[in-house]
């Protein structure tokens, strides 16, 4: 018999290299292909499995828990319909770059392309929507991909990276060394932006007239918020965060004139319009914040794009300005000038005249209060839960949304001072991530009050999870804005398709309460506006602090999100509310 | 215009398929791809020959770098190169068309390296449009069959692609 000494399995191996990494939470489903990294699981107690009840939620989960974290999440599925069950979970992370490591388990070896029992060839088909793939067909090369992995998925513009791992070689043996590093040829992240650049750009910042900073989700991911508030205070300039930026700055603040966008504030997208200095900080002139960019460049500006990754810079819009590198460094970079270098040039600038005379300008698109709605005695508005959601909360808690109507009034009205507390799906616009992205942020903070705002739509498309909140005693409290229709689509309707409300009326629901009670969780029905507050004050009371809460707020179906700037039209060419 | 990119890429399976998926995944045309090992066997070099606007190319090239598979990306229309590319054509190489096809492929600098009773296969190498040029000259109806390889470039002089 071959000597084993110091050897150990493939599956040990992994799970080795999960506790070097120092993963605490490994989301995931167990199946065939998998069944040798499961048993290796249990023998372990240094990290906590978490059974979810469908794969796409296991990526979700490890995606918030990253969301909210900063670490890397960690998701195992096993082979065929479990990786193909990961791919919306995995897409989603792709598209708002957060981190992810997702083990798969694959069909071993000699069976590969042999169409054998639950075979997909997952590298082939998560290629178009990971950072990077490997699919392991050594046991001997099993540490330094997953630390090649960890690496990948963390650094330079973050995102998921896959590694697939067939059954035969996790029951191979081998001995284990983990790499203290990794070094790769090929890849190489800048992390220092060009000095001259820096200095380039902040000249002209010192010379605007109307100034104007946009920072999005690279902002929170690169954790630069510090810095962020110092540059954006000294400066005494306008800012908007995206919809994946907010917390970025303190939606309480000022200087803040709220999100741009679609669904922006009058204010926020007037400014980014009529600035003659536009500061792109971790953002990426989407379609859904800068609208149609023939209309965008009607205006002449000059933009500055601070960005971790080349591909984003000038990519929809040309910029005058490139600074590619970590926000963090590049603002800590830009503060140290001001205090520093410049100082002698921040005398008189920016100039207190002009830019006093924007600010002006600004208060008087923000004094169109844009976010007002008409209140009512008889059904509750959307946007009043949210506004009593925030008081409730004191600003403080983690929300989570799924994707539509809902997730636009949370973005709209809940005011994030704090980065890493707003997690939803911008780029994918994933329907279903609210209940599992509120997993995630739960267990990485269990004494967080944690709300995930949903529709009736969104939150049937992970229902399941309400099993799993049980299992693991997640004290979540779920929102559900429940007007009966795919709000969003409803409202697209009503303006682009001449009311012809096609199939986005949701018939047949479930009684949420007795749906919740089932699982063995708190559900309260709330109908009118004036049981809102307190029923939101029960259920973020002492009393109710361990148990999971289902809110079902039956609220006004016909209620629009505003101001709107149409698909394929201009930032300045707003609807602000049914009357115009 | 058209701009024939040249890139190293570690020579890993799945490597191939980054590169054409990326291209297809974001719409660029592309219109030859070439790859084969380098002296290094852990690398290959690949020739991509595609078109479109000053802002696409760029993005082409950030995209490639972006790729975490790809080591080195170089446009070689920013500078002096060569390009080559192999054809092989067989033609009908009955009656008339004998002569001619010989008294062709020797205009062109080409060679006859098969003959038959009815064709003759010619091979031939040069830039793409000396090799287009030989097809049109050539009377339509010879023409058997056409093999290339796509273009393979090198930058000229000191200008060198490694790692």
């Amino acid at each position: 018999m071959e000597d084993r000494t110091n050897q150990i399995t493939g599956a040990e191996i992994v799970i080795r290299c999960l506790q070097e990494e120092n993963v605490k939470f490994l989301f995931g489903y167990p199946g065939g292909a998998v069944l040798n990294i499961y048993d290796a699981i249990f023998k372990q107690d240094k990290f906590k499995h978490v059974l979810v009840r469908h794969e796409q939620a296991a990526v979700h989960a490890a995606d918030a828990f990253s969301r909210a974290t900063g670490d890397v999440g960690v998701a195992l599925v096993t082979s065929g319909p479990g990786a193909t069950n990961a791919i919306t979970g995995i897409a989603t992370a792709y598209m708002d770059s957060i981190p992810l490591v997702v083990i798969s388990g694959q069909v071993p070896t000699p069976a590969i392309g042999m169409d054998a029992f639950q075979e997909v060839d997952m590298v082939g088909v998560t290629r178009p929507c990971v950072k990077h793939n490997f699919l392991i067909k050594d046991i001997k090369d099993i540490a330094t991909t997953m630390k090649k992995a960890f690496y990948i998925a963390s650094t330079g513009r973050p995102g998921p990276v896959v590694v697939d791992i067939p059954k035969d070689i996790t029951a191979q043996f081998a001995e284990f060394e983990y790499p203290k590093s990794v070094e790769m040829r090929s890849y190489n992240p800048i992390l220092k932006g060009h000095s001259g650049q820096i200095k380039k750009a902040l000249k002209l910042m010192l010379e605007a007239k109307r100034p104007m900073i946009y920072s999005g989700g690279g902002a929170v991911l690169g954790d630069c918020s510090d810095e962020l508030v110092k540059l954006t205070r000294r400066l005494g300039f306008p800012i908007t965060n995206t919809l994946m930026g907010l917390g970025g700055y303190p939606a309480t603040d000022k200087q803040f004139v709220g999100m741009p966008g679609m669904h922006g504030t009058y204010e926020a997208n007037m400014s980014m319009q009529n600035c003659d200095v536009l500061i792109a900080i971790g953002s990426r002139f989407d379609d859904r914040v800068i609208g149609n960019t023939e209309h965008f460049y009607n205006k002449d500006r000059t933009i500055i794009h601070i960005d971790i990754d080349p591909s984003s810079i000038s990519k929809r819009v040309k910029v005058d300005v490139p600074i590619v590198g970590h926000v963090q460094s590049v603002l800590t970079e830009m503060n140290e000038l001001l205090d520093g270098e410049f100082k002698a040039l921040t005398e008189n600038k920016p100039d207190a005249g002009a830019l006093k005379a924007w600010w002006k300008q600004i208060e008087e698109w923000r004094s169109k209060d844009c976010l007002s709605y008409t209140q009512s005695d008889e059904v509750i508005k959307p946007q009043f839960v949210i506004e009593k959601l925030w008081e409730v909360t004191k600003g403080e808690a983690f929300v989570t949304s799924d994707v539509g109507q809902h997730q636009m009034w949370a973005a709209q009205y809940y005011k994030f001072d704090k980065p890493r507390r707003w997690l939803n799906s911008g780029g994918l616009g994933t329907m279903g991530v609210g209940l599992p992205y509120a997993m995630g942020a739960q267990l990485a903070f269990p004494d967080a009050q944690v709300a995930c705002v949903t529709g009736e739509g969104s939150i049937q498309m992970n229902i399941q999870e309400l099993s799993t909140c049980k299992q693991f005693h997640l004290p979540i409290k779920v929102i559900l804005l429940n007007n009966r229709y795919l709000g969003m689509v409803r409202q697209w309707q009503q303006f682009f398709y001449g009311n012809r409300y096609s199939e986005s009326y949701m018939d047949s629901l479930p009684d949420f309460v007795k749906l919740a009670e089932s699982y063995g969780h708190v559900g309260m029905l709330i109908e009118k506006p004036s049981d809102v507050e307190s029923a939101l004050k029960h259920a973020f009371s002492p009393e109710l602090k361990e148990r999971f809460v289902f809110m079902n707020f039956l609220t006004d179906p016909k209620e629009n999100v505003f101001p709107m700037v149409p698909n394929g039209k201009g930032l300045s060419e707003m609807i602000l509310s049914e009357e115009l | 215009m058209k701009h024939i990119i040249s890139l190293l890429m570690e020579n890993e399976a799945g490597a191939l398929s980054r590169v054409a998926g990326l291209f297809s995944a974001r719409a660029y045309n592309i219109e030859s791809l070439t790859v084969a090992p380098t002296e290094d066997a852990t690398l290959s070099r690949m020739t991509i020959v595609t078109s479109g606007s000053e802002e696409v190319i760029e993005q082409i090239i950030k995209q490639l770098n972006k790729l975490v598979d790809v080591v080195k990306v170089l446009d070689l229309n920013d500078g002096r190169f060569i390009e080559r590319e192999l054809m092989l054509v067989k033609v009908k190489a009955t009656g008339v068309f004998r002569d001619e096809m010989k008294r062709m492929c020797d205009i062109f600098r080409g060679r006859i390296i098969d003959v038959a009773d009815g064709s003759y296969t010619i091979e031939l190498t040069g830039s793409g449009s000396k090799l287009d040029a030989f097809l049109e000259a050539l009377d339509n109806t010879a023409i058997l069959e056409t093999v290339r390889t796509g273009a393979s470039g090198i930058g000229r002089g000191d200008r060198i692609l490694k790692v």
